[in-house]
C-alpha cells in the first residue's frame, strides 16, 4: 500500500475527472449514483400505488428526492480532510442542539423532538446526530492504534450513549437505538475486540430480564404483540396481522400494482411510510421483494467497495458505517413489517414515503462520495 | 492527544478492517437470506390462508332483509302492513366518547331516561367490527331534522331507515291478527341466525306467529367490498331476498268492525266462522291493545299499564278464555242423545221445577223455578226443552246419557282440544269425564256432576272460537271442519285435527235439534212461558232463519288478592252471557259464539250482539261491501 504514508492530502479538484484522470461528475460515484437512482425509481413506482395512485404524493416525493441529491452532491465536493477536522466541533454542535430541545424543543404527542426557529428551520436535532455521531467516532479512531484498547472503548461508548442517552428520553427510543447501533458498527468496524463484545453480550443478556421492567408499557406489548399478535387483533396486533396477510397473499408474484386489497382498502396501516414494503410485496410478490433486496444488495456492495478504497481509517469506518447501518435500517424495517421484530417506527430507506429521514440517507451518502471521489488510489 | 503522535501502523489497521468489513457483509448476508425466507414463507406456506383472510377483509356480505309479506282479510283489507321507520344507528367504534356523545345527543333529541339506558345497553350488540346498531325508534321529523343539524358532533352516529311492522287497524285486529315484537336476546339464542340477519322482528302471535316462515321470506346479500373502516366500495354480487308471502285470511274486516260496534265496549268475545269453509270471520276480543306498541318495543309504563290493568286486555278471550258452556252445551247432548237413541222426538217429560237424583235429598233446580214450587216447564220434549232451554229435561238427559258417553261423545264437536288449525296460542278447554277426575282432583265422578254437566255447568270448559266450531259442525249438519285463519293454505295435518266421532251421528238427529234452535230465535207471540227464549230480544222483526241458542254461565272464580272498590267486584260477580247462533238455517252462511263477561242473561244480553253482526253479514250487501276502516280504527 504505497500511498498509505499520505495521510493529510489535500482533496481532489471538483472537475469532471479525478488526478488519475478517471471520469467522475462532480465527485459522484456513477455505480452508487446508478444503484440509487434504480432504488428510488422502484420505490417511486411502489409509492404511487400505495398511495392509491395519487401523483400529489409522487410529486412531494419526487421534490424531496431533489433535495436529497441536491444535498449529497453539495456534500460530496467536501474534502474528507474538512470532515475529519469539523467532525468533533459537528458532534458538540449536535449534542447542544440535542440539549436546547429541553428548554426549546417543541412538544409533539408527548415526546420532544424537534427545534423550531419560526419562519425557517423546523428539524429533529436527532436526525443530525445520525451522521455527526459515526463522524465524531472515526474521526477518535482514526487519531488512536487500533485496534482499540479499553480505554478508548470506553471513551467511544461515553460518545456514544451521551446523545443516544438523551435521544431515548425525549423519548424516542427507535431512533436513540438506532443511532446508537450506528456508532456501535463504527465500534466494530474499528476493531473493538470479540472478547469485549461477548462480556456486554452476556450483560445485556443478564440484564434483559431487568430491562424487560423498566421499559414503558407499550414498548412491553409491542414485544409481545410481535410474538403473538391474535393476543388483540383489533388493537396492538391489528397492523402486524395485516401486513403478514398483505405479505403473504401477493405470493410468488402478487397481485398486480394498484390491485393490492390490503393496502387500498385500508387494512394495511402507514401503507406509504413504515409499512411500505408490504405494499410491494402484495403488489409484486416475492420477485418484487427480492429485486428490492438485490437493489438493496447492490447498494451495500457498492458501499463497501468505496469504503475498502478509503485512503483513511477515517474514510473506511464512515463510509462502512454508512453502509452498515443502512443495511441495519433495510432489516429492521422488513423485519418489523414481515413480523419477526418488534413495531419500532422505523422507515424503509429510500422507498419511504417521508422527509427529514431521507435528507439525512443523501447527506450520508454524499459523505460516501467524497470520501471516495478524493481517494488517490484505488484497491478495487 | 499524545496517542495521536505515536506511528500508527495503517497495514494492519486496514487489515481489521478489512476482516471486520467481511464479517459484516457475512452479517448483512445471512440478515437478507432471513428476510427472504421469511417473506418466502409468508408468500407460499401462508400464502392461501392470507389469500383467505384478506379476501374475507375485502369481501362483506351484507345481508338483505326481505320485505315482511302482507296480512290482508278477505276483501283485501290490510291489516298488517309495513312502513318505514328512522332510527338512529350508531356504530361503536366510531364513538370517541360515548358519555359525552349520550350526554349532548339526550339533550338534541330530548330523550327520556328510559331510551338512554336502552341506548346503552343496544350500543353494545354488535358483534362484527364496524357494524352498526339500531338505538332509537321512530324518529320524528323534528327529531331528523335536529340530529342532521348538528350532525358534525355525532360522528358514528347516524339516520338510517327501515320498514317495520304497521297495523293499520290498530287495537280492532290485535287479537285476531296477532304481531311481532323485536327480537331479543333469548329469541336471538334460538333463531337460525343468517334467515334473520338484518331482521329485527318476529312473528310473536297469532297469525304472526304462525305464518312467521311465509311471511318472513328469504333473507338476501350483496357482497360487498368494503374498506377496513367498513365503508361498502362497489357490489361485487349478491343474492335478492324473496319477499315474504302475502297471506289473505278468511277474516272480514267490516265484520270484525261490526262486532266491535255491537260489543260496545263491553268485556267479551265474538268468533264467527264460515261453515263451509272452517274460514274464520271475525274473531274478537276486548278490550284490546294497539299492537303498534309492541314493535318496536313497548314502554315500561305502558306496558304495565296494560300487564296489570283488572281488564286484562292482552288477554285474548276468543281463543285462550275459557268458560263454562252453560245452556249452549243442551243443542250438542241433544244431538248425542238423540244418535243413541237415548231418546226420540216425541219421548217427553214432566218438570216440576227441579230433579232429583235417586236415593238423593238433593233438589236440582230449573232456572224459572220459584220458592213457591210453582215453576216448570210442564210437559216437555226435546224441542221444546231448546227453545225454553229446560234445565230438567237436560238434568234427566246427561243423568240417562251417563258420564262415559257424555265424555267421549262431546269431542266430537271439538270440545277438550284445540282444534283450531292456525292460531297456536289457543286452549283446549276442558271436557271432564271420569279418568280426569280421578287423576287431578283425587276424587271419584258424583252422579250430581253428571247432572251439572247436562246444562253445561261444573267442570266443563271451554272458548268462544271453540263453541264458535262446534256450532259451524251443527249448522252443517255433522260435516267438521278445523276453523282457520288463513286461505289457501294446504294443511297436511287436517285429517289428524278432525275430532274423533266427528260425522257420525245419524242423519235424523240434526232437524229436531236445529228446529228447537230456530224456535230459539223465531217461535213468538205465544202464551207465557212458550216463546222462544231469545224471540223477545231479538226475533220479532228478523229478516232470515237463524238458530240459535243462549246460554248463561257462573262465574268460576274471581281474582283475588287486589282491592277493587265493591261495586267492581258485584260486577265481576255477575254470570257470562253466551249466544251461540248460525244463519240461514237452510244454506248457513255465518256460525258464530258470542260471549258477555259478567254481562247477565245469555238471551237478554248476548242474543242481540249476535243479530247485530249476523245481520250486518248476511244483509248489509255481503260481497259487495266496503269496510270502513275509518270505523275499524276505532280503538
Amino acid at each position: 500500500m504505497s500511498g498509505d504514508f499520505v495521510r493529510r492530502l489535500p482533496g481532489g479538484a471538483t472537475s469532471f475527472r479525478n488526478h488519475r484522470g478517471e471520469f467522475t461528475w462532480f465527485n459522484l460515484d456513477p455505480w452508487l449514483m446508478l444503484i440509487l437512482l434504480s432504488i428510488v425509481s422502484f420505490g417511486l413506482v411502489v409509492l404511487h400505488s400505495a398511495s392509491d395512485g395519487n401523483w400529489v404524493v409522487v410529486e412531494a416525493q419526487l421534490v424531496r428526492l431533489g433535495l436529497g441529491f441536491g444535498l449529497m452532491i453539495l456534500i460530496a465536493q467536501i474534502p474528507p480532510y474538512f470532515l475529519l477536522r469539523t467532525a468533533p466541533l459537528l458532534y458538540g454542535l449536535g449534542l447542544i442542539l440535542l440539549l436546547l430541545i429541553y428548554p426549546f424543543g417543541t412538544e409533539v404527542n408527548g415526546s420532544r423532538r424537534w427545534l423550531r426557529v419560526p419562519g425557517v428551520l423546523n428539524f429533529q436535532p436527532s436526525e443530525l446526530m445520525k451522521l455527526f455521531l459515526p463522524m465524531v467516532l472515526a474521526w477518535y479512531f482514526h487519531e488512536r492504534h487500533l485496534p482499540p484498547g479499553l480505554k478508548p472503548v470506553l471513551v467511544s461508548c461515553l460518545l456514544l450513549l451521551v446523545p443516544a442517552g438523551l435521544i431515548i428520553v425525549q423519548p424516542d427510543l427507535g431512533t436513540g437505538l438506532m443511532i446508537a447501533t450506528s456508532g456501535f458498527l463504527v465500534l466494530i468496524l474499528a476493531g473493538l475486540p470479540w472478547r469485549y463484545m461477548l462480556r456486554v453480550g452476556a450483560l445485556v443478556l443478564i440484564s434483559a430480564p431487568a430491562l424487560w421492567f423498566v421499559i414503558k408499557d407499550y414498548q412491553r406489548g409491542r414485544i409481545l404483540t410481535m410474538f403473538d399478535p391474535e393476543r388483540d387483533p383489533l388493537g396492538a396486533g391489528w397492523n402486524i396481522i395485516q401486513s403478514k396477510i398483505a405479505i403473504g397473499s401477493g405470493g410468488f408474484s402478487g397481485k398486480g400494482l394498484l390491485n393490492g386489497t390490503q393496502s387500498h382498502l385500508d387494512f394495511l396501516p402507514e401503507s406509504s411510510t413504515d409499512f411500505i414494503i408490504a405494499v410491494l410485496a402484495e403488489e409484486l410478490g416475492f420477485l418484487g421483494v427480492v429485486s428490492l433486496l438485490a437493489l438493496y444488495g447492490l447498494f451495500i456492495l457498492r458501499g463497501l467497495m468505496m469504503s475498502l478504497n478509503a485512503q483513511d481509517t477515517f474514510g473506511r469506518l464512515l463510509c462502512g458505517s454508512i453502509t452498515f447501518t443502512f443495511s441495519v435500517y433495510v432489516f429492521v424495517n422488513i423485519g418489523m413489517v414481515s413480523g419477526i421484530l418488534p413495531v419500532v417506527g422505523v422507515p424503509l430507506p429510500l422507498v419511504s414515503y417521508g422527509g427529514t429521514a431521507l435528507l439525512t440517507l443523501f447527506a450520508g451518502f454524499g459523505l460516501m462520495m467524497s470520501i471516495h471521489s478524493h481517494r488517490r488510489i484505488t484497491l478495487l | 492527544m499524545r496517542e495521536a503522535l505515536a506511528l500508527k501502523d495503517h497495514r494492519s489497521e486496514s487489515q481489521i478492517y478489512v476482516e471486520r468489513a467481511a464479517t459484516g457483509a457475512v452479517v448483512v448476508l445471512v440478515l437478507f437470506s432471513l428476510l427472504i425466507l421469511r417473506v418466502g414463507y409468508l408468500q407460499t406456506v401462508q400464502y392461501s390462508d392470507s389469500v383467505a383472510r384478506s379476501e374475507k377483509n375485502r369481501v362483506q356480505v351484507v345481508a338483505r332483509p326481505p320485505v315482511r309479506g302482507l296480512i290482508l282479510d278477505r276483501q283485501g283489507v290490510l291489516l298488517a302492513d309495513n312502513r318505514p321507520s328512522r332510527n338512529l344507528e350508531v356504530i361503536p367504534e366510531q364513538i370517541v366518547n360515548m358519555e359525552d356523545t349520550l350526554f349532548h345527543l339526550a339533550t338534541v333529541l330530548e330523550m327520556s331516561e328510559e331510551e338512554t339506558a336502552r341506548f346503552r345497553r343496544l350500543s353494545g350488540r354488535t358483534t362484527r367490527r364496524f357494524e352498526s346498531a339500531p338505538v332509537l325508534f321512530d324518529l320524528s321529523d323534528e327529531q331528523v331534522a335536529r340530529f342532521e343539524a348538528n350532525r358534525f358532533r355525532f360522528p358514528g352516529l347516524s339516520v338510517q331507515a327501515k320498514l317495520v311492522r304497521n297495523y293499520p287497524q290498530g287495537a280492532l285486529m290485535a287479537h285476531a291478527v296477532g304481531s311481532v315484537r323485536r327480537i331479543n336476546d333469548r329469541d336471538a339464542a334460538s333463531l337460525n341466525a343468517t334467515a334473520y340477519a338484518s331482521t329485527d322482528h318476529i312473528g310473536k302471535l297469532g297469525v304472526e306467529r304462525f305464518y312467521e316462515t311465509e311471511l318472513l321470506g328469504q333473507v338476501g346479500y350483496d357482497r360487498v367490498e368494503a374498506n377496513a373502516r367498513g365503508r361498502m366500495m362497489r357490489v361485487l354480487d349478491g343474492v335478492k331476498p324473496i319477499n315474504g308471502q302475502n297471506l289473505t285470511l278468511y277474516l272480514d274486516a267490516g265484520l270484525q268492525a261490526a262486532a266491535d260496534r255491537a260489543l260496545d265496549g263491553r268485556r267479551g268475545a265474538v268468533v264467527a266462522i264460515d261453515p263451509k269453509t272452517g274460514g274464520i270471520l271475525a274473531l274478537l276480543s276486548r278490550p284490546a291493545y294497539d299492537p303498534n306498541l309492541f314493535v318496536q318495543g313497548i314502554s315500561h309504563q305502558n306496558y304495565n299499564a296494560l300487564r296489570t290493568s283488572m281488564d286484562a286486555p292482552l288477554f285474548n278471550r276468543a281463543i285462550q278464555g275459557q268458560y263454562q258452556p252453560g245452556s249452549t252445551l243442551k243443542p250438542f247432548i241433544g244431538l248425542i242423545a238423540l244418535g243413541g237413541s237415548t231418546v226420540t222426538v216425541s219421548d217427553s217429560i214432566e218438570d216440576p221445577g227441579w230433579y232429583q237424583l235417586p236415593g238423593n235429598e238433593r233438589l236440582y233446580r230449573d232456572w224459572n223455578w220459584t220458592k213457591t214450587n210453582d215453576g216448570g216447564h210442564g210437559r216437555v220434549n226435546i224441542e221444546k226443552a231448546l227453545y225454553r232451554s229446560c234445565n230438567v229435561y237436560f238434568y234427566d238427559l246427561a243423568v240417562r246419557l251417563g258420564i262415559d258417553r257424555l265424555s267421549q261423545d262431546l269431542k266430537q264437536f271439538g270440545f277438550g282440544q284445540a282444534s283450531v288449525l292456525d292460531l297456536p296460542d289457543a286452549n283446549a278447554g276442558l271436557l271432564p269425564s271420569r279418568a280426569w277426575k280421578r287423576a287431578t282432583r283425587k276424587l271419584p265422578w258424583y252422579p250430581g256432576d253428571t247432572v251439572n254437566l247436562g246444562i253445561g255447568h261444573g267442570d266443563i270448559l271451554v272458548t268462544p272460537l271453540q263453541m264458535a266450531a262446534a256450532v259451524a259442525a251443527l249448522a252443517n249438519r255433522g260435516r267438521w271442519v278445523a276453523p282457520r285463519m288463513a286461505q289457501n293454505q294446504s294443511f297436511e295435518d287436517a285429517a289428524r285435527s278432525s275430532p274423533s266421532g266427528a260425522g257420525q251421528l245419524p242423519e235424523h238427529v240434526w232437524e229436531p235439534i236445529i228446529g228447537g234452535m230456530e224456535k230459539v230465535v223465531h217461535r213468538g207471540n205465544q202464551i207465557y212461558g212458550e216463546n222462544g227464549t231469545a224471540w223477545s230480544y231479538i226475533g220479532r222483526d228478523i229478516e232470515y232463519r237463524m238458530a240459535g241458542k243462549s246460554g248463561t254461565a257462573q262465574v268460576v272464580a274471581i281474582e283475588q288478592g287486589e282491592v277493587y272498590e265493591a261495586s267492581i267486584i258485584e260486577e265481576r260477580k255477575r254470570k257470562h252471557a253466551w249466544f251461540i247462533a248460525f244463519a240461514p238455517i237452510e244454506d248457513p252462511k255465518i256460525a258464530l259464539a258470542v260471549l258477555l263477561e259478567n254481562g247477565g242473561g245469555g238471551s237478554e244480553y248476548a242474543a242481540p250482539v249476535a243479530r247485530e253482526i249476523i245481520d250486518y253479514y248476511l244483509l248489509e250487501g255481503a260481497g259487495s261491501r266496503v269496510p270502513d276502516v275509518a270505523m275499524a280504527r276505532r280503538q
